[in-house]
Protein backbone atom coordinates (compact mmCIF):
# COMPACT_ATOMS: atom_id res chain seq x y z
CA UNK A 1 0.00 0.00 0.00
CA UNK A 2 1.11 3.21 -0.72
CA UNK A 3 2.37 5.61 2.40
CA UNK A 4 -0.83 7.41 4.09
CA UNK A 5 -1.38 8.90 7.46
CA UNK A 6 -4.35 7.13 9.64
CA UNK A 7 -6.15 9.20 12.58
CA UNK A 8 -9.29 8.00 14.28
CA UNK A 9 -11.36 11.26 16.03
CA UNK A 10 -13.58 10.20 18.57
CA UNK A 11 -16.02 12.50 18.64
CA UNK A 12 -18.83 13.78 15.74
CA UNK A 13 -17.09 17.53 16.37
CA UNK A 14 -13.31 16.61 16.11
CA UNK A 15 -14.39 14.54 12.63
CA UNK A 16 -15.99 17.11 11.22
CA UNK A 17 -13.29 19.49 11.95
CA UNK A 18 -10.74 16.71 10.55
CA UNK A 19 -13.06 16.61 7.48
CA UNK A 20 -12.81 20.76 7.09
CA UNK A 21 -9.09 20.77 7.68
CA UNK A 22 -8.48 17.92 4.80
CA UNK A 23 -10.80 19.65 2.28
CA UNK A 24 -8.90 23.01 2.94
CA UNK A 25 -5.90 21.64 2.76
CA UNK A 26 -6.45 19.49 -0.51
CA UNK A 27 -5.40 16.00 1.38
CA UNK A 28 -7.25 13.15 -0.43
CA UNK A 29 -8.87 11.65 2.02
CA UNK A 30 -11.00 8.35 2.61
CA UNK A 31 -12.92 6.93 5.51
CA UNK A 32 -12.38 3.63 7.04
CA UNK A 33 -15.23 1.96 7.89
CA UNK A 34 -14.47 -2.17 8.46
CA UNK A 35 -12.12 -1.74 5.52
CA UNK A 36 -12.67 -5.22 3.75
CA UNK A 37 -13.15 -3.07 0.69
CA UNK A 38 -10.93 -0.20 0.81
CA UNK A 39 -8.26 -2.45 2.13
CA UNK A 40 -8.28 -4.90 -0.35
CA UNK A 41 -8.40 -1.59 -2.91
CA UNK A 42 -5.84 -0.07 -1.38
CA UNK A 43 -3.66 -3.05 -1.71
CA UNK A 44 -4.22 -3.48 -5.18
CA UNK A 45 -3.24 -0.27 -6.10
CA UNK A 46 -6.75 1.22 -7.03
CA UNK A 47 -7.03 3.71 -4.31
CA UNK A 48 -3.95 5.77 -2.75
CA UNK A 49 -5.26 8.22 -0.49
CA UNK A 50 -3.26 10.72 1.79
CA UNK A 51 -5.61 10.07 4.77
CA UNK A 52 -7.18 7.63 6.58
CA UNK A 53 -10.35 8.50 8.46
CA UNK A 54 -11.46 5.53 11.01
CA UNK A 55 -14.58 6.59 11.94
CA UNK A 56 -15.24 3.58 14.03
CA UNK A 57 -14.39 5.49 17.16
CA UNK A 58 -17.12 8.26 16.93
CA UNK A 59 -19.50 6.70 18.78
CA UNK A 60 -23.12 7.73 16.38
CA UNK A 61 -21.17 5.50 13.42
CA UNK A 62 -21.80 2.41 15.86
CA UNK A 63 -24.99 3.28 17.55
CA UNK A 64 -27.71 0.29 16.61
CA UNK A 65 -30.98 1.26 18.73
CA UNK A 66 -35.00 2.11 18.02
CA UNK A 67 -35.75 5.86 18.60
CA UNK A 68 -39.76 5.41 18.72
CA UNK A 69 -40.44 4.03 15.70
CA UNK A 70 -37.14 4.06 13.70
CA UNK A 71 -34.82 1.81 13.58
CA UNK A 72 -31.12 3.23 13.53
CA UNK A 73 -28.06 1.42 12.41
CA UNK A 74 -24.90 3.48 12.75
CA UNK A 75 -22.49 3.73 9.39
CA UNK A 76 -20.04 1.59 10.83
CA UNK A 77 -21.92 -0.81 12.85
CA UNK A 78 -20.21 -4.67 11.54
CA UNK A 79 -23.03 -6.98 9.48
CA UNK A 80 -22.08 -9.78 12.50
CA UNK A 81 -23.91 -7.46 15.08
CA UNK A 82 -26.41 -5.56 12.35
CA UNK A 83 -27.92 -9.26 11.29
CA UNK A 84 -28.48 -10.50 15.16
CA UNK A 85 -29.87 -7.14 16.64
CA UNK A 86 -33.55 -8.50 17.88
CA UNK A 87 -35.56 -6.18 15.71
CA UNK A 88 -33.50 -6.57 12.29
CA UNK A 89 -33.88 -10.23 12.99
CA UNK A 90 -37.52 -10.19 13.66
CA UNK A 91 -38.87 -7.22 11.30
CA UNK A 92 -36.15 -6.94 8.80
CA UNK A 93 -35.48 -11.08 8.02
CA UNK A 94 -35.56 -9.80 4.20
CA UNK A 95 -32.68 -7.31 5.31
CA UNK A 96 -30.79 -9.66 7.75
CA UNK A 97 -30.39 -12.30 5.24
CA UNK A 98 -28.89 -9.40 2.45
CA UNK A 99 -26.09 -9.12 5.48
CA UNK A 100 -25.75 -12.48 5.98
CA UNK A 101 -24.79 -12.87 2.32
CA UNK A 102 -22.23 -10.68 2.58
CA UNK A 103 -19.02 -12.54 2.03
CA UNK A 104 -17.98 -14.99 5.01
CA UNK A 105 -18.13 -14.89 8.90
CA UNK A 106 -14.79 -13.33 8.94
CA UNK A 107 -15.87 -10.56 6.89
CA UNK A 108 -18.92 -10.16 8.33
CA UNK A 109 -17.21 -9.31 12.19
CA UNK A 110 -15.87 -5.95 9.68
CA UNK A 111 -18.00 -5.12 6.85
CA UNK A 112 -20.48 -2.42 7.59
CA UNK A 113 -23.73 -1.92 5.94
CA UNK A 114 -22.62 1.75 5.43
CA UNK A 115 -19.55 0.76 3.76
CA UNK A 116 -21.53 -1.22 1.46
CA UNK A 117 -23.86 1.52 0.52
CA UNK A 118 -20.98 3.91 0.17
CA UNK A 119 -18.75 1.26 -1.87
CA UNK A 120 -22.01 1.79 -3.87
CA UNK A 121 -21.28 -1.74 -5.91
CA UNK A 122 -24.05 -2.59 -8.47
CA UNK A 123 -24.22 -5.80 -6.76
CA UNK A 124 -24.03 -4.84 -2.98
CA UNK A 125 -26.56 -7.51 -1.21
CA UNK A 126 -27.78 -5.01 1.28
CA UNK A 127 -28.40 -1.92 -1.16
CA UNK A 128 -31.54 -3.03 -2.63
CA UNK A 129 -32.76 -4.39 0.92
CA UNK A 130 -32.29 -0.78 2.43
CA UNK A 131 -34.07 0.85 -0.67
CA UNK A 132 -37.00 -1.83 -0.39
CA UNK A 133 -37.24 -0.81 3.55
CA UNK A 134 -37.40 2.77 2.78
CA UNK A 135 -34.27 3.17 4.43
CA UNK A 136 -32.83 7.13 4.76
CA UNK A 137 -29.30 8.19 4.60
CA UNK A 138 -28.07 10.34 7.53
CA UNK A 139 -25.47 12.20 5.93
CA UNK A 140 -22.79 14.02 8.37
CA UNK A 141 -22.02 17.80 6.35
CA UNK A 142 -19.97 20.86 7.33
CA UNK A 143 -22.49 22.69 9.27
CA UNK A 144 -24.88 20.01 10.20
CA UNK A 145 -26.67 16.87 9.14
CA UNK A 146 -28.94 15.66 6.06
CA UNK A 147 -30.87 12.93 5.00
CA UNK A 148 -31.29 11.42 1.85
CA UNK A 149 -33.33 8.27 0.79
CA UNK A 150 -31.22 5.72 0.18
CA UNK A 151 -32.44 5.23 -3.81
CA UNK A 152 -30.85 8.71 -3.84
CA UNK A 153 -27.80 8.20 -2.27
CA UNK A 154 -26.05 5.54 -4.95
CA UNK A 155 -25.94 7.67 -8.30
CA UNK A 156 -23.48 5.44 -10.66
CA UNK A 157 -21.10 2.51 -10.27
CA UNK A 158 -18.67 2.68 -6.92
CA UNK A 159 -20.39 6.25 -6.68
CA UNK A 160 -22.77 8.13 -4.20
CA UNK A 161 -24.15 11.48 -3.41
CA UNK A 162 -21.88 12.43 -0.49
CA UNK A 163 -19.89 15.78 -1.45
CA UNK A 164 -16.30 15.97 -0.21
CA UNK A 165 -16.11 16.34 3.33
CA UNK A 166 -19.51 14.59 3.97
CA UNK A 167 -19.61 11.47 5.63
CA UNK A 168 -22.22 8.70 6.46
CA UNK A 169 -23.24 8.68 9.65
CA UNK A 170 -26.48 6.31 9.82
CA UNK A 171 -28.93 4.51 7.98
CA UNK A 172 -32.59 4.51 9.48
CA UNK A 173 -36.08 3.65 8.74
CA UNK A 174 -39.47 3.01 10.26
CA UNK A 175 -39.81 0.25 12.17
CA UNK A 176 -42.72 -1.87 10.35
CA UNK A 177 -46.07 -2.44 11.31
CA UNK A 178 -48.53 -5.18 11.49
CA UNK A 179 -49.23 -7.17 7.73
CA UNK A 180 -45.78 -6.16 6.91
CA UNK A 181 -43.08 -8.35 5.05
CA UNK A 182 -39.49 -7.69 3.64
CA UNK A 183 -37.71 -10.38 1.55
CA UNK A 184 -34.00 -10.47 -0.26
CA UNK A 185 -32.61 -12.90 -2.36
CA UNK A 186 -29.32 -12.79 -4.87
CA UNK A 187 -28.82 -15.82 -7.54
CA UNK A 188 -25.25 -16.58 -7.79
CA UNK A 189 -23.85 -19.71 -8.88
CA UNK A 190 -22.17 -20.54 -5.26
CA UNK A 191 -23.96 -20.54 -2.35
CA UNK A 192 -21.48 -18.43 -0.36
CA UNK A 193 -18.97 -16.46 -1.26
CA UNK A 194 -19.89 -15.00 -4.10
CA UNK A 195 -20.95 -11.24 -5.77
CA UNK A 196 -24.52 -11.31 -6.83
CA UNK A 197 -25.56 -11.71 -10.55
CA UNK A 198 -29.26 -10.39 -9.87
CA UNK A 199 -30.21 -9.51 -6.36
CA UNK A 200 -33.95 -8.32 -5.16
CA UNK A 201 -35.56 -6.64 -2.19
CA UNK A 202 -39.11 -5.88 -1.90
CA UNK A 203 -41.50 -5.20 1.27
CA UNK A 204 -44.80 -5.42 1.25
CA UNK A 205 -47.46 -4.18 3.54
CA UNK A 206 -51.20 -5.52 3.22
CA UNK A 207 -54.77 -3.86 4.54
CA UNK A 208 -56.66 -5.76 6.90
CA UNK A 209 -58.48 -7.07 4.18
CA UNK A 210 -55.14 -8.69 3.01
CA UNK A 211 -55.34 -6.58 -0.20
CA UNK A 212 -51.42 -5.24 -0.60
CA UNK A 213 -51.79 -1.19 0.15
CA UNK A 214 -47.83 -0.78 -0.12
CA UNK A 215 -45.04 -2.68 -2.32
CA UNK A 216 -41.20 -1.63 -2.60
CA UNK A 217 -39.29 -3.89 -5.08
CA UNK A 218 -35.57 -2.85 -5.35
CA UNK A 219 -32.98 -4.82 -7.86
CA UNK A 220 -29.37 -4.70 -7.93
CA UNK A 221 -26.93 -5.98 -10.13
CA UNK A 222 -29.09 -5.28 -13.32
CA UNK A 223 -28.22 -1.50 -13.95
CA UNK A 224 -24.89 1.06 -12.76
CA UNK A 225 -26.44 1.03 -9.68
CA UNK A 226 -29.31 -0.06 -7.46
CA UNK A 227 -32.63 1.40 -7.96
CA UNK A 228 -36.50 1.59 -6.77
CA UNK A 229 -38.23 -0.46 -9.43
CA UNK A 230 -41.65 1.65 -8.82
CA UNK A 231 -43.72 0.52 -11.73
CA UNK A 232 -42.94 -3.27 -10.35
CA UNK A 233 -44.41 -2.35 -6.69
CA UNK A 234 -47.42 -0.47 -8.94
CA UNK A 235 -48.35 -3.65 -10.09
CA UNK A 236 -48.87 -5.47 -6.67
CA UNK A 237 -50.50 -2.35 -5.32
CA UNK A 238 -54.98 -3.65 -4.86
CA UNK A 239 -53.57 -7.15 -5.82
CA UNK A 240 -53.68 -10.00 -3.00
CA UNK A 241 -50.14 -11.39 -5.17
CA UNK A 242 -52.40 -13.46 -7.08
CA UNK A 243 -49.85 -14.84 -10.05
CA UNK A 244 -51.19 -12.56 -12.54
CA UNK A 245 -49.77 -9.67 -10.22
CA UNK A 246 -46.88 -11.47 -9.62
CA UNK A 247 -46.55 -11.36 -13.24
CA UNK A 248 -47.37 -8.27 -13.79
CA UNK A 249 -44.51 -7.05 -10.98
CA UNK A 250 -41.76 -9.50 -12.87
CA UNK A 251 -42.59 -8.26 -16.40
CA UNK A 252 -42.10 -4.04 -14.87
CA UNK A 253 -39.04 -4.99 -13.30
CA UNK A 254 -37.94 -6.72 -15.99
CA UNK A 255 -38.82 -3.62 -18.58
CA UNK A 256 -36.95 -1.22 -15.81
CA UNK A 257 -33.82 -3.36 -15.55
CA UNK A 258 -30.25 -2.29 -18.05
CA UNK A 259 -28.22 -5.08 -17.19
CA UNK A 260 -24.72 -5.61 -18.80
CA UNK A 261 -23.80 -8.29 -20.06
CA UNK A 262 -20.08 -10.25 -18.28
CA UNK A 263 -18.35 -12.76 -17.06
CA UNK A 264 -21.24 -13.59 -14.65
CA UNK A 265 -24.09 -13.28 -17.03
CA UNK A 266 -25.23 -12.33 -20.61
CA UNK A 267 -27.99 -9.42 -20.53
CA UNK A 268 -30.59 -11.27 -21.43
CA UNK A 269 -29.84 -13.82 -18.87
CA UNK A 270 -29.59 -11.00 -16.09
CA UNK A 271 -33.43 -9.86 -16.91
CA UNK A 272 -34.90 -12.98 -17.27
CA UNK A 273 -33.58 -13.89 -13.82
CA UNK A 274 -34.36 -10.57 -12.39
CA UNK A 275 -38.38 -11.79 -13.26
CA UNK A 276 -37.78 -14.89 -11.65
CA UNK A 277 -36.36 -13.55 -8.36
CA UNK A 278 -39.08 -11.11 -8.14
CA UNK A 279 -42.03 -13.58 -8.10
CA UNK A 280 -40.15 -15.67 -5.52
CA UNK A 281 -39.14 -12.25 -3.62
CA UNK A 282 -42.89 -11.00 -3.14
CA UNK A 283 -44.33 -14.49 -2.68
CA UNK A 284 -41.73 -14.73 0.47
CA UNK A 285 -42.63 -11.35 1.45
CA UNK A 286 -46.14 -11.72 1.11
CA UNK A 287 -45.78 -14.77 3.46
CA UNK A 288 -44.27 -12.87 6.01
CA UNK A 289 -46.67 -10.19 6.09
CA UNK A 290 -49.38 -12.86 6.69
CA UNK A 291 -46.48 -14.62 9.32
CA UNK A 292 -43.91 -12.55 10.62
CA UNK A 293 -45.42 -9.28 9.82
CA UNK A 294 -49.29 -10.15 11.83
CA UNK A 295 -47.92 -10.04 15.22
CA UNK B 1 5.66 8.62 10.00
CA UNK B 2 5.53 6.03 12.54
CA UNK B 3 2.42 5.29 14.48
CA UNK B 4 2.53 4.16 18.21
CA UNK B 5 -0.09 1.78 19.09
CA UNK B 6 -0.59 -0.19 22.58
CA UNK B 7 -2.87 -2.61 22.79
CA UNK B 8 -3.52 -6.28 24.08
CA UNK B 9 -3.01 -9.54 22.40
CA UNK B 10 -3.64 -12.62 24.21
CA UNK B 11 -4.42 -10.91 27.15
CA UNK B 12 -0.86 -9.37 27.53
CA UNK B 13 -0.29 -6.05 27.20
CA UNK B 14 1.94 -5.23 24.17
CA UNK B 15 3.30 -2.40 22.46
CA UNK B 16 4.75 -1.48 19.19
CA UNK B 17 5.98 0.99 16.41
CA UNK B 18 4.56 0.83 12.93
CA UNK B 19 4.03 2.49 9.72
CA UNK B 20 0.18 3.34 9.19
CA UNK B 21 0.34 0.88 6.36
CA UNK B 22 0.89 -2.01 8.09
CA UNK B 23 -1.34 -4.69 8.87
CA UNK B 24 -2.15 -6.47 12.01
CA UNK B 25 -1.16 -9.58 10.62
CA UNK B 26 2.14 -8.15 9.41
CA UNK B 27 2.60 -6.70 12.85
CA UNK B 28 1.80 -10.25 14.63
CA UNK B 29 4.28 -12.32 12.21
CA UNK B 30 7.06 -9.78 11.86
CA UNK B 31 7.20 -7.41 14.87
CA UNK B 32 5.57 -9.94 17.79
CA UNK B 33 6.65 -12.89 16.22
CA UNK B 34 3.14 -14.80 16.86
CA UNK B 35 3.68 -17.04 13.13
CA UNK B 36 0.76 -19.04 13.57
CA UNK B 37 -1.69 -16.58 11.35
CA UNK B 38 -0.69 -17.38 7.92
CA UNK B 39 -1.13 -14.76 4.79
CA UNK B 40 -2.81 -17.49 2.33
CA UNK B 41 -4.17 -14.19 -0.03
CA UNK B 42 -3.93 -10.84 2.07
CA UNK B 43 -7.51 -10.12 0.23
CA UNK B 44 -10.35 -11.35 2.68
CA UNK B 45 -10.73 -14.32 0.96
CA UNK B 46 -9.43 -17.10 2.80
CA UNK B 47 -9.33 -16.54 6.49
CA UNK B 48 -6.13 -18.08 6.78
CA UNK B 49 -4.97 -14.72 8.89
CA UNK B 50 -8.37 -15.16 11.35
CA UNK B 51 -8.07 -13.51 14.61
CA UNK B 52 -10.74 -11.85 16.50
CA UNK B 53 -10.54 -8.11 17.22
CA UNK B 54 -12.53 -7.20 20.62
CA UNK B 55 -14.50 -10.22 20.20
CA UNK B 56 -15.29 -10.13 16.67
CA UNK B 57 -14.19 -12.40 14.12
CA UNK B 58 -12.16 -10.85 11.25
CA UNK B 59 -9.15 -11.54 8.56
CA UNK B 60 -5.94 -9.67 10.21
CA UNK B 61 -4.94 -8.76 6.69
CA UNK B 62 -7.92 -6.29 6.59
CA UNK B 63 -6.96 -4.97 9.85
CA UNK B 64 -4.40 -1.83 10.05
CA UNK B 65 -2.26 -2.11 13.13
CA UNK B 66 -2.98 1.51 14.33
CA UNK B 67 -6.71 0.38 13.76
CA UNK B 68 -5.72 -1.93 17.63
CA UNK B 69 -4.86 0.74 19.46
CA UNK B 70 -6.62 0.54 23.02
CA UNK B 71 -8.42 -2.92 21.52
CA UNK B 72 -7.66 -7.00 22.43
CA UNK B 73 -6.71 -9.10 19.80
CA UNK B 74 -6.52 -13.13 20.23
CA UNK B 75 -4.87 -14.92 18.53
CA UNK B 76 -4.51 -18.80 17.27
CA UNK B 77 -1.66 -18.61 19.71
CA UNK B 78 -4.00 -17.84 22.88
CA UNK B 79 -6.15 -21.39 22.49
CA UNK B 80 -3.94 -23.86 23.85
CA UNK B 81 -2.75 -23.77 27.22
CA UNK B 82 0.21 -25.10 28.19
CA UNK B 83 -0.99 -27.98 30.00
CA UNK B 84 -3.30 -29.19 26.74
CA UNK B 85 -4.37 -28.12 23.18
CA UNK B 86 -8.12 -26.91 22.38
CA UNK B 87 -10.89 -29.75 21.36
CA UNK B 88 -10.81 -28.47 18.41
CA UNK B 89 -6.79 -28.61 18.18
CA UNK B 90 -6.98 -32.55 19.23
CA UNK B 91 -9.58 -33.50 17.29
CA UNK B 92 -8.30 -31.99 13.94
CA UNK B 93 -5.36 -34.30 14.92
CA UNK B 94 -7.55 -36.86 15.91
CA UNK B 95 -9.27 -36.93 12.46
CA UNK B 96 -6.61 -35.72 10.38
CA UNK B 97 -8.48 -32.41 9.81
CA UNK B 98 -5.13 -30.98 8.50
CA UNK B 99 -2.24 -31.87 5.76
CA UNK B 100 -0.01 -28.99 5.15
CA UNK B 101 -1.59 -26.78 8.17
CA UNK B 102 -1.64 -23.94 6.70
CA UNK B 103 -5.40 -23.40 7.17
CA UNK B 104 -5.50 -24.77 10.62
CA UNK B 105 -4.64 -21.63 12.71
CA UNK B 106 -7.32 -19.65 10.64
CA UNK B 107 -10.06 -22.56 11.19
CA UNK B 108 -9.28 -23.35 14.83
CA UNK B 109 -10.03 -19.43 15.43
CA UNK B 110 -12.72 -19.43 13.55
CA UNK B 111 -14.87 -23.18 14.60
CA UNK B 112 -13.66 -21.53 18.34
CA UNK B 113 -15.52 -18.43 17.99
CA UNK B 114 -18.54 -20.64 16.55
CA UNK B 115 -18.56 -22.99 19.01
CA UNK B 116 -18.28 -20.21 21.80
CA UNK B 117 -21.94 -18.96 20.14
CA UNK B 118 -23.36 -21.92 19.52
CA UNK B 119 -22.17 -24.67 21.11
CA UNK B 120 -24.78 -27.31 18.95
CA UNK B 121 -24.15 -25.87 15.57
CA UNK B 122 -25.20 -28.73 12.76
CA UNK B 123 -23.19 -29.92 10.54
CA UNK B 124 -25.02 -27.03 7.59
CA UNK B 125 -24.16 -24.49 10.61
CA UNK B 126 -20.70 -24.93 10.74
CA UNK B 127 -20.00 -25.42 6.60
CA UNK B 128 -21.58 -22.30 6.09
CA UNK B 129 -19.74 -20.88 9.24
CA UNK B 130 -16.56 -21.66 7.62
CA UNK B 131 -16.92 -20.77 4.18
CA UNK B 132 -14.49 -18.12 4.62
CA UNK B 133 -11.82 -20.70 5.44
CA UNK B 134 -10.68 -22.08 2.41
CA UNK B 135 -8.45 -25.75 2.78
CA UNK B 136 -6.69 -26.90 -0.23
CA UNK B 137 -5.77 -30.59 0.98
CA UNK B 138 -8.50 -31.95 3.11
CA UNK B 139 -11.12 -31.59 0.91
CA UNK B 140 -13.34 -29.85 4.12
CA UNK B 141 -15.33 -33.37 5.70
CA UNK B 142 -12.55 -34.13 8.23
CA UNK B 143 -12.54 -30.54 9.43
CA UNK B 144 -16.28 -30.54 9.66
CA UNK B 145 -16.08 -34.12 11.16
CA UNK B 146 -13.67 -32.53 13.87
CA UNK B 147 -15.42 -29.22 14.55
CA UNK B 148 -18.42 -31.87 15.31
CA UNK B 149 -16.64 -34.13 17.81
CA UNK B 150 -14.94 -31.06 19.45
CA UNK B 151 -18.61 -29.28 20.02
CA UNK B 152 -20.22 -32.69 21.91
CA UNK B 153 -16.98 -32.88 23.87
CA UNK B 154 -17.39 -29.44 24.77
CA UNK B 155 -20.87 -30.45 26.00
CA UNK B 156 -19.92 -33.10 27.84
CA UNK B 157 -21.67 -35.31 25.62
CA UNK B 158 -18.68 -38.48 24.05
CA UNK B 159 -17.71 -38.00 20.72
C1 LIG C 1 -13.91 -11.88 0.58
C2 LIG C 1 -14.99 -10.83 0.45
C3 LIG C 1 -16.28 -11.22 0.10
C4 LIG C 1 -17.30 -10.25 -0.04
N1 LIG C 1 -18.55 -10.67 -0.37
C5 LIG C 1 -19.56 -9.76 -0.51
C6 LIG C 1 -20.88 -10.16 -0.85
O1 LIG C 1 -21.17 -11.35 -1.02
N2 LIG C 1 -21.84 -9.20 -0.96
C7 LIG C 1 -21.56 -7.89 -0.76
O2 LIG C 1 -22.45 -7.06 -0.87
N3 LIG C 1 -20.31 -7.47 -0.44
C8 LIG C 1 -19.31 -8.38 -0.32
N4 LIG C 1 -18.05 -7.96 0.00
C9 LIG C 1 -17.81 -6.53 0.15
C10 LIG C 1 -18.28 -6.05 1.53
O3 LIG C 1 -17.50 -6.67 2.53
C11 LIG C 1 -18.15 -4.56 1.58
O4 LIG C 1 -18.92 -3.92 0.60
C12 LIG C 1 -18.49 -4.01 2.97
O5 LIG C 1 -19.86 -4.06 3.28
C13 LIG C 1 -17.99 -2.58 3.06
O6 LIG C 1 -18.05 -2.17 4.40
P1 LIG C 1 -16.72 -1.80 5.20
O7 LIG C 1 -17.20 -1.36 6.53
O8 LIG C 1 -15.74 -2.88 5.14
O9 LIG C 1 -16.27 -0.54 4.34
P2 LIG C 1 -14.82 0.05 4.00
O10 LIG C 1 -14.03 -0.91 3.22
O11 LIG C 1 -14.22 0.61 5.24
O12 LIG C 1 -15.31 1.26 3.07
C14 LIG C 1 -15.86 1.03 1.80
C15 LIG C 1 -15.90 2.34 1.01
O13 LIG C 1 -16.89 3.22 1.53
C16 LIG C 1 -16.30 4.39 2.09
N5 LIG C 1 -16.97 4.59 3.36
C17 LIG C 1 -17.16 3.64 4.31
N6 LIG C 1 -17.92 4.13 5.32
C18 LIG C 1 -18.20 5.42 4.97
C19 LIG C 1 -18.96 6.43 5.61
N7 LIG C 1 -19.58 6.22 6.77
N8 LIG C 1 -19.06 7.63 5.00
C20 LIG C 1 -18.43 7.85 3.80
N9 LIG C 1 -17.71 6.91 3.15
C21 LIG C 1 -17.60 5.71 3.73
C22 LIG C 1 -14.82 4.10 2.21
O14 LIG C 1 -14.04 5.26 2.09
C23 LIG C 1 -14.60 3.14 1.07
O15 LIG C 1 -14.48 3.82 -0.15
C24 LIG C 1 -17.01 -8.89 0.16
C25 LIG C 1 -15.72 -8.49 0.53
C26 LIG C 1 -14.72 -9.45 0.67
C27 LIG C 1 -13.33 -9.00 1.06
S1 LIG D 1 -4.71 -13.84 4.23
FE1 LIG D 1 -6.34 -12.83 5.18
S2 LIG D 1 -8.04 -13.82 4.33
FE2 LIG D 1 -6.41 -14.70 3.21
S1 LIG E 1 -4.39 -28.54 5.36
FE1 LIG E 1 -3.38 -27.63 3.71
S2 LIG E 1 -4.70 -25.95 3.26
FE2 LIG E 1 -5.81 -27.02 4.75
Amino acid sequence: MQGFAYEAPSSLEALRARLAAAQGAGELTQVLAGGTDLLVQMKQGQRAPGLILDIKRVGETQALAVDGDTLVIGASVPAAKAKAFPLVAEAFPGLAHAIDLIGSSQIQGRASLGGNLCNASPAGDTIPALIANGFEAQILTAEGLRTLPVEAFVTGVGKNALAAGEVLLALQAPVPGPRSGDAYQRFTPRTEMDIAVVGVGARLTLDDAGVIASARIALGAVAPHAFLAEAAGAALVGTRGEPEALEAAAAAAMEAAKPISDKRGSADFRRRICGVLVKRVVAQALERCTTEGAK
Amino acid sequence: MKVHVQTEVNGEAVEFLCDPTTTLLEVLRDNLGLRGSKEGCGTGDCGACSVELDGALACSCLILAAETQGRSVATIEGVATPEALHPLQSHLLKSAGLQCGVCTPGIVVAAKHLLEQDPNPTEEAVRYFLAGNLCRCTGYDKIIRAVLDAAAEMRGEAA
